[in-house]
């Protein structure tokens, strides 16, 4: 009889216990609620490349967890020169100032130069060929006007909660941005 | 030699110079033709719409695991609950934002006031905990895409022994606290650059990422739910909150007969076999084992929070700009040849060194803190797990360890009183039985 009544006083004092902590528990998780939802904001964040501070290093075409990656030219047109002699399009020193592979500086080929009037020529990106090298951008930044800059393009970037690239960035361009503004770009915003 | 390290850096501050003055050279052309400037194009990422089905998926998925596992008792719904989850969680979503890595978005937020997390980081972080506490890890059971990937690839499950699982399980806890800790720096995300299963989530990855994913796999075929149970940082704060849970899966629907038909079933060793009170002369040594261990606790604590802080130079060589100033003092000083990208673009900036250095320093005495924090936990972790080992309780039955236990259903089959529950035995024979 004894035992009986020691193992039910020991039982309700397990069971005592265990409510108290699960309280405990509860507790602990409403004030972790209360602190982060304070803060949180309902916009989702997004990674993007502040084109000022990259130095077009080349990791972005590498370090994305994607197979191409999501990083890509953007040409800001308001800001190009229109040059006959592009540095972002042409090799240094190229052989002809036409559009044969030995004179592109692309490695793929994805600028495309059009005559536009005399003597400018317009540059534009073919989006799906580009690998994000930013060999383009550092020719053009180098000589030209830097209209030419990577950015994370939206529609490709599977948004990891640590982007690949940002943690290889040796000059840490990379940021969380908010969604409803989820670019960073050179120049006057002229977008679609 | 000098001509050798001069010329290029001459040629590469001409290049930097021109970096920083790259405003129009050439200035944008009137056309005479009037030719229209193309737009930039800016597409738009994921719709916010999505992020909140997301969060509402699981807090279903959530709901429907705890019916599945605590009221149908059905193995088959929460393997089809399984690879639900899988698909969606894992390949629709591709896997980002999970619970897991929620934790180091949640440990950034509270220590960097610039970092404001998503309301589904949180739901991502908070709701599995919250069933949690009244139901058991049903998170694990059938929801995380990590768990449901390694419970699918168990074929032949081997025997781990008890102390080995013991020990391992203490790597969990080194794994949060890191986590935590870099996390909390803002120097990385160590569990998402290690996660073993995104690769196949996403169906891309680097090659050492796809390996060790590999690795892994061929070793849950064996070893049921190895990340699990030996390395998975937010299983720590399940099993914590499962321990204490409202309801919780257990073998029998009603009572255990004791048969042992279910002492093999579980996989995970999370199945706990009936024990006496241990005689009166164990007793009296134990009680004395018990003492020694409190005692030991504070010790154990204290020295292993001085050990760890003497690691935090290293751990503090994982943020970025202790990196950086690292290197360049190293650069300034002579100690290192040539420059790296990293110091190129430093220096291109403008910003004095010394401002880096103090940066640095700073980080280094926060990191110096953490390190002893994180030892202290570690510490905790290791001396209360001693004195768990070394209280025994006294239980009458087979019984789902509910801190191991993930509600997998697996064991449910193997009772005798299930099979009666589901009326595929009949009473009658059982009650002959016992």
């Amino acid at each position: 009889m004894t035992t009986d009544k020691k193992t039910e006083t020991n039982l309700n004092r397990r069971q005592f216990l265990t409510n108290a902590s699960r309280g405990a528990c509860l507790l602990g998780l409403g004030g972790a609620l209360g602190a982060l939802a304070s803060r949180a904001k309902s916009d989702d964040m997004v990674w993007q490349l502040d084109p000022y501070k990259c130095i077009a290093c080349g990791n972005c075409a590498t370090y994305c967890v994607l197979e191409q990656s999501a990083v890509k030219c953007v040409h800001s047109y308001a800001m190009c020169g229109y040059c006959e002699l592009c540095t972002g399009f042409f090799e240094p020193e190229p052989p002809a100032l036409n559009t044969g592979a030995e004179n592109q500086l692309c490695p793929t080929g994805a600028i495309k130069r059009t005559y536009v009037e005399d003597p400018y020529y317009e540059y534009t990106i073919d989006e799906p060929l580009c690998i994000g090298c930013g060999k383009c951008v550092k020719g053009c930044n180098a000589f030209g006007n830097g209209s030419l800059f990577l950015q994370v393009r939206h529609d490709r970037c599977l948004n990891c909660n640590e982007c690949s690239i940002a943690a290889a960035c040796p000059s840490q361009a990379y940021t969380r941005v908010p969604a409803s503004q989820p670019y960073l770009l050179k120049g006057k915003d002229t977008t679609a | 030699m000098i001509r050798r390290v001069t010329l290029p850096t001459l040629i590469i501050c001409l290049l930097l110079a021109a970096v920083s003055l790259a405003v129009e050279r050439f200035p944008p052309p009137d056309f005479e033709g009037g030719h229209e400037l193309p737009l930039t194009t800016v597409p738009a990422p994921r719709a916010d719409l999505y992020e909140y089905l997301d969060a509402a998926v699981l807090l279903a998925a959530l709901s429907l695991g705890a019916w599945l596992v605590l009221k149908k008792r059905s193995r088959r719904g929460i393997f089809l609950l399984m690879l639900f989850s899988l698909a969606y969680f894992g390949l629709w979503r591709k896997g980002c934002v999970c619970s897991i890595g929620a934790i180091q978005n949640v440990a950034l937020s509270l220590f960097d006031s610039h970092y404001v997390p998503p309301l589904t980081v949180i739901a991502f972080f908070l709701l599995p905990l919250f069933f949690t506490v009244f139901f058991g890890r049903i998170f694990c059971a059938g929801v995380c895409p990590l768990g449901t990937i390694q419970d699918l690839f168990l074929l032949r499950p081997l025997k781990v022994p008890l102390w080995l699982e013991q020990a391992l399980g203490l790597l969990g806890y080194l794994y949060l606290g890191t986590a935590v800790l870099f996390a909390a720096t803002g120097s990385a995300f160590i569990i998402c650059q290690y996660d073993p299963f995104v690769a196949f989530f996403r169906l891309s990855g680097s090659l050492n990422m796809l390996i060790l994913g590999i690795c892994f796999l061929v070793i849950c075929m064996f070893i049921g739910r190895a990340y699990c149970r030996f390395l998975c940082p937010y299983g720590v704060l399940l099993r914590f909150f499962s321990r204490v849970s409202k309801y919780h899966a257990s073998i029998t629907p009603d009572e255990c007969i004791q048969c042992r038909l279910c002492e093999e079933a579980c996989p995970f060793n999370a199945i706990e076999k009936p024990a006496q009170p241990p005689a009166s002369q164990n007793r009296r040594q134990g009680k004395r084992l018990l003492i020694f261990l409190l005692v030991l606790l504070p010790v154990l604590t204290l020295s292993s929070g001085w050990l760890t802080s003497k690691a935090s130079p290293a751990f503090a060589r994982m943020h970025a700009d202790v990196r950086l100033a690292d290197r360049i003092w190293q650069e300034e000083n002579g100690q290192a040849e040539g420059t790296t990208d990293a110091s190129d673009a430093f220096r291109a900036t403008g910003q004095p060194a010394a401002e880096l250095y103090q940066t640095a320093q700073i980080l280094q005495q926060t990191f110096y803190r953490g390190s002893w924090a994180l030892g202290i936990f570690l510490g905790l972790v290791i001396g209360l797990k001693l004195i768990q080992l070394a209280v025994r309780r006294h239980k009458t039955e087979y019984q789902a360890n509910r801190m191991t236990c993930v509600s997998c259903g697996r064991c449910f089959a193997y009772c005798p009183r299930e099979r009666v529950r589901r009326k595929e035995l009949e009473t009658k024979h059982t009650e002959h039985g016992s």
